[in-house]
């Protein structure tokens, strides 16, 4: 129970948000939310649909440029910047509806991720034989060892398009731990998936988190994982922040059983 | 078949991610790199070397620098003629400025001429997407070709407007202008084919033909995993013209000899490229060859069945080959989206399991 | 006036008259892009065609008689009548109404789900396809375009402006043509008719509900296939009405299938799925190709309206890329 508080007296701020404001014409998407992430934490955001957690997730990611607020992200305080430069700052996500590359296979797409480790120029990779062909490979070994950990060996070289939708969202968390990010957003990574399949992507993202120390965001409608996984939680309603704490914490308070979880009788 | 793929694993990465993982397939890719170099040659007459392997090797080239703004990038273009025309006029500039330069040096110059044309006008694609780029491509294709008959500095101020390629040799076998050897010309278009072939082939399994295909899949996941849409976009563009610059090059130089640039660089060279890539399949390096050749024997095979064999009027065939090309590419798109390339690979696959259906 | 003033004037109206027809090829595409999605290349071949088929029926020509001499050596060309023109105009446009059903049975239907850039590619396909078999049904020989339309200058209106210039200033009178007029009225007349069509028939509210969401439609039981085929027969006979006019000015040849191109910047101007739009773009395109060309095309060599209708047009796209009255793409993640 004070695992949670151990770990976070320990770690530092890896991400802060403060005081965001988001809205798309007239529409406010986010209105003067403000919490951080710890190092090394599974923070889960929950909320009914249309609260504006996907949006939160964009705004983290540089999709959308909040018009109020500040963004800290490892210490440094983020202006606006394009989301690839966001990439090589360590940021990397899966989305709610699968975002793979459906013209390739499941290798070349977790190869993708690897995009900003890979440094070799257009001629030597024109050349192939040499500096760049070792890079690959290195890269390679990197990437299989993510098929390893992901038990997908036997669908390495099947086009993305072909496969299982189940299998589909394990490859796009493949293609973001690829990247051997600092934090790992997860836009609903267990949605449409039956017990067995949740059970598995639990396990990953534990094991993600224990192993490497890697901090994860996730957005999450099934309380039951989020109980059992996440360290604290955000609860965001119509675009407002409504809780934040411990798992326990929030499913005690009044507010968010009224908008959100309601009563079991 | 006479080989089989099962229980064939590879022991290292390099292994796994070669060209030609099989080995009766590398055999006979380099059985096809003899005849092509050395057993060609010496059967080659002149009117095939003109009349077919020259052209089939000049649009190939064309085809594979199309296939990669298109068909890897998912970048449509319709403005290769007016690129090809810009690499033939900057050959004939270095040719007359440079009587001295080799004709390797002047090739890829004229490569990387068209390179930076072709990255120019890809920056529009940085905010226009779909065919709204195609549209901006023509812009190109239009704006170039006019420009090259209009500025005279670019046909030396010649009276016709036309250019001509002068003599070059090439280890001292004469290889343009009108006492070329046609087999020589086959020979230095192959040595350029094969080389950017390969080129290509490295390019597209690397970092870069990665992020080209992400941007083609879906470009804002490709902006996710750190690629920058811009390089992405405009290298594609560039080494899009590059080849495409090479083979305008090659056209004028090796196989027409004289070009006017509205004649030869309008706007059906654009569609005549396009159409190889869709027939022989988007994405496929291979793909790229099998389309130039069919768009380069179907008109002479029609014309010697129709007009020499069954003594039809010259124009009736060329209606023919409207109908046939046009036909094609449709059933193509229905059919088999990825064209011929593709078709060949599932022929592969499904002659390896017959007499069984699956 | 000036005579310098009076040639702008003359140049601007040329230029609207251009743009109007432009817009009568631009319309075809939007009625198309609409309803169903897809850029049809086709539409300038469509144009051609349906010229093509209107003369041959009009002059009594045998279809595919070259095809028909090569094979069996004979020299036939004409069937010997003539018919009327009226009759042919609703022949012809029963011939596109057939093409628009053969083209949604064995092309369309078979495509639905594809991405836009593989249906563009198929209506290039689609385009070569028909200008071959236009060429061997009617024969590829320039054929003069005879409906009763009044052609050349206007010689009242010479006259009547003849005496607007200044004193002393040499000045022949305002140049513009009988047939560019009936034009630009038909063009107008069709334009409304379309929008009244879309806006307050039955048809033309199905045809709006395809345009917006397949599914949806579906959902409220619209046939989406009947939908495409009156689509298509009406672009289609907008095509007609384009090739008539075109092939009317300078003769019913290949170089008509051309337009499809010029009508490219058109649509990028005014967007591909507005009415409005495509007029409001055929008119910038054509005032501003013949003003350009007017006043800085004697600098630079002549011949601008080769490429400046696209320059303009990317321009335009590059700050914003829907157009004038086009929605805006909003990508969602």
């Amino acid at each position: 129970m004070s695992e949670p508080l151990q770990k976070m007296e320990a770690a530092s701020k890896l991400l802060e948000l403060k005081n965001i404001d988001l809205s798309f014409g007239g529409v406010k998407a986010i209105s003067n939310i403000s919490f951080d992430v710890m190092e090394g934490e599974v923070r889960a955001i929950i909320g009914p649909n249309g609260a504006g957690k996907s949006s939160l997730l964009n705004v983290i990611n540089g999709f959308y440029h909040p018009q109020q607020g500040e963004i800290w992200f490892d210490g440094k305080q983020r202006h606006a910047m394009k989301p690839y430069q966001i990439a090589y700052q360590g940021i990397a996500r899966t989305f709610q509806n699968i975002a793979l590359f459906k013209g390739m296979t499941v290798l070349d797409n977790i190869m993708t991720g690897r995009f900003t480790h890979m440094h070799k120029n257009m001629f030597w990779q024109a050349l192939w034989k040499g500096p760049a062909e070792q890079e690959e490979i290195e890269n390679r070994e990197f990437v299989e060892h993510i098929i390893d950990f992901l038990e997908i060996q036997a669908i390495r070289k099947t086009p993305v398009g072909r496969l299982p939708y189940g299998l589909q969202k394990r490859v796009e968390l493949g293609r973001a731990l690829a990247a051997q990010p600092k934090m790992l957003l997860l836009d609903e990574p267990m949605a449409g998936m039956n017990v067995e399949e949740k059970e598995d992507m639990c396990r990953f993202i534990l094991d993600v988190n224990d192993t490497f120390g890697t901090t994860i965001v996730l957005i999450e409608h099934d309380m039951g994982v989020v109980m059992d996984i996440a360290d604290r939680v955000v609860v965001l309603d119509y675009g407002r922040k409504i809780g934040d704490g411990t798992p326990d914490v929030v499913r005690n308070d009044q507010t968010v059983i009224d908008a959100y979880l309601g009563v079991s009788h | 078949m006479f080989y089989r793929e099962s229980g064939d694993f590879k022991k290292t990465y390099q292994k796994d991610s070669q060209t030609f993982p099989i080995k009766f397939d590398r055999w006979r890719y380099y059985f096809v790199m003899l005849v092509a170099f050395i057993v060609v040659p010496m059967f080659l007459t002149d009117y095939m070397a003109n009349a077919v392997m020259i052209p089939f090797l000049v649009w190939a080239i064309a085809a594979l620098g199309l296939n990669i703004l298109v068909g890897y990038t998912g970048q449509l273009s319709l403005g290769t003629g007016g690129f090809m025309a810009v690499g033939a006029y900057a050959t004939y500039k270095l040719m007359t400025s440079f009587p001295g330069m080799d004709m390797v040096s002047v090739v890829l110059l004229s490569g990387l001429v068209t390179a930076v044309v072709g990255a120019l006008f890809g920056l529009p694609s940085l905010r226009i997407k779909g065919f709204y780029l195609a549209v901006a491509t023509l812009a190109a294709q239009f704006f170039l070709v006019w420009l090259l008959n209009k500025v005279p500095w670019f046909y030396n101020y010649s009276a016709s407007g036309q250019i001509s390629a002068p003599q070059r040799e090439m280890f001292g076998v004469i290889i343009t202008g009108p006492h070329a050897t046609p087999v020589a010309g086959y020979i230095f278009c192959l040595a350029f084919a094969i080389g950017l072939a390969w080129i290509a082939r490295n390019l597209t399994r690397g970092r870069l033909g990665r992020s080209w295909m992400a941007i083609r899949d879906m470009d804002i996941a490709a902006e996710i995993i750190g690629v920058n849409p811009l390089i992405a976009k405009l290298s594609a563009f560039a080494v899009s013209s590059f080849f495409i610059g090479i083979a305008g090059s090659l056209f004028f130089s090796v196989y027409l000899g004289a070009a006017e640039v509205t004649e030869a660089f309008g706007i059906s060279v654009s569609f005549a490229v396009l159409f190889m890539v869709i027939i022989g399949g988007l994405g496929s390096i291979f793909g790229s060859f099998i389309g130039a050749a069919f768009m380069v024997l179907m008109p002479v095979l029609l014309k010697n069945i129709l007009v020499g064999g069954m003594g039809w009027p010259t124009d009736l065939a060329a209606h023919f080959e409207f109908i046939i090309v046009g036909g094609l590419i449709l059933i193509f798109l229905i059919v088999e989206p990825h064209g011929l390339a593709q078709m060949a690979r599932v022929l592969k696959e499904k002659l390896r399991l017959w007499p069984f259906p699956h | 006036m000036s005579a310098d003033f009076l040639y702008t004037i003359e140049v601007i109206l040329n230029g609207l008259m251009a743009g109007v027809m432009y817009s009568l090829v631009a319309l075809g595409f939007v009625l198309i892009f609409k309803a169903s999605g897809i850029f049809n290349y086709a539409q300038g071949v469509m144009a051609l065609f349906a010229a093509l088929t209107l003369v041959g029926i009009q002059t009594g020509q045998i279809p595919f008689s070259h095809l028909i001499n090569a094979i069996f050596g004979t020299n036939m060309h004409h069937f010997g009548w003539q018919v009327p023109t009226i009759i042919a105009i609703i022949l012809t446009v029963g011939v596109m109404v057939l093409f628009a059903i053969i083209v949604e049975r064995y092309i369309l239907h078979h495509l639905v789900n594809q991405e836009p850039i593989i249906l563009f590619m198929a209506t290039i396909g689609l385009a070569y396809f028909m200008e071959g078999f236009g060429d061997i049904m009617w024969g590829s020989e320039i054929k003069t375009l005879d409906v009763g339309l009044p052609s050349g200058g206007s010689i009242w209106l010479e006259e009547y402006t003849l005496g607007w210039a200044a004193e002393g200033e040499r000045y022949y009178g305002m140049y513009l043509d009988k047939l560019d007029m009936v034009a630009s009225l038909v063009a107008i007349v069709l334009v409304v008719s379309l929008t009244i069509f879309s806006q307050y028939t039955k048809t033309g509210r199905a045809l709006r509900a395809v345009a917006d969401d397949h599914q949806a439609a579906l959902s409220v039981g619209i046939s989406l296939r009947t939908i495409w085929v009156i689509v298509w027969s009406i672009a289609g006979f907008v095509a007609l009405v384009a090739g008539i006019m075109w092939g009317a000015k300078s003769g019913v040849q290949f170089s008509l299938s051309l337009i499809a191109l010029k009508a490219l910047p058109v649509l990028m101007l005014g967007g591909f799925t507005s009415i409005p739009g495509a007029i409001i773009g055929g008119l910038i395109i054509g005032v501003g190709e013949k003003l350009f060309e007017f006043a800085i095309g004697p600098l630079i060599g002549g011949a601008t309206e080769n490429w400046f209708a696209y320059v303009l047009a990317l321009m335009f796209l590059v700050f914003r890329p829907q157009g004038l009255f086009g929605e805006k793409i909003i990508e969602r993640v």
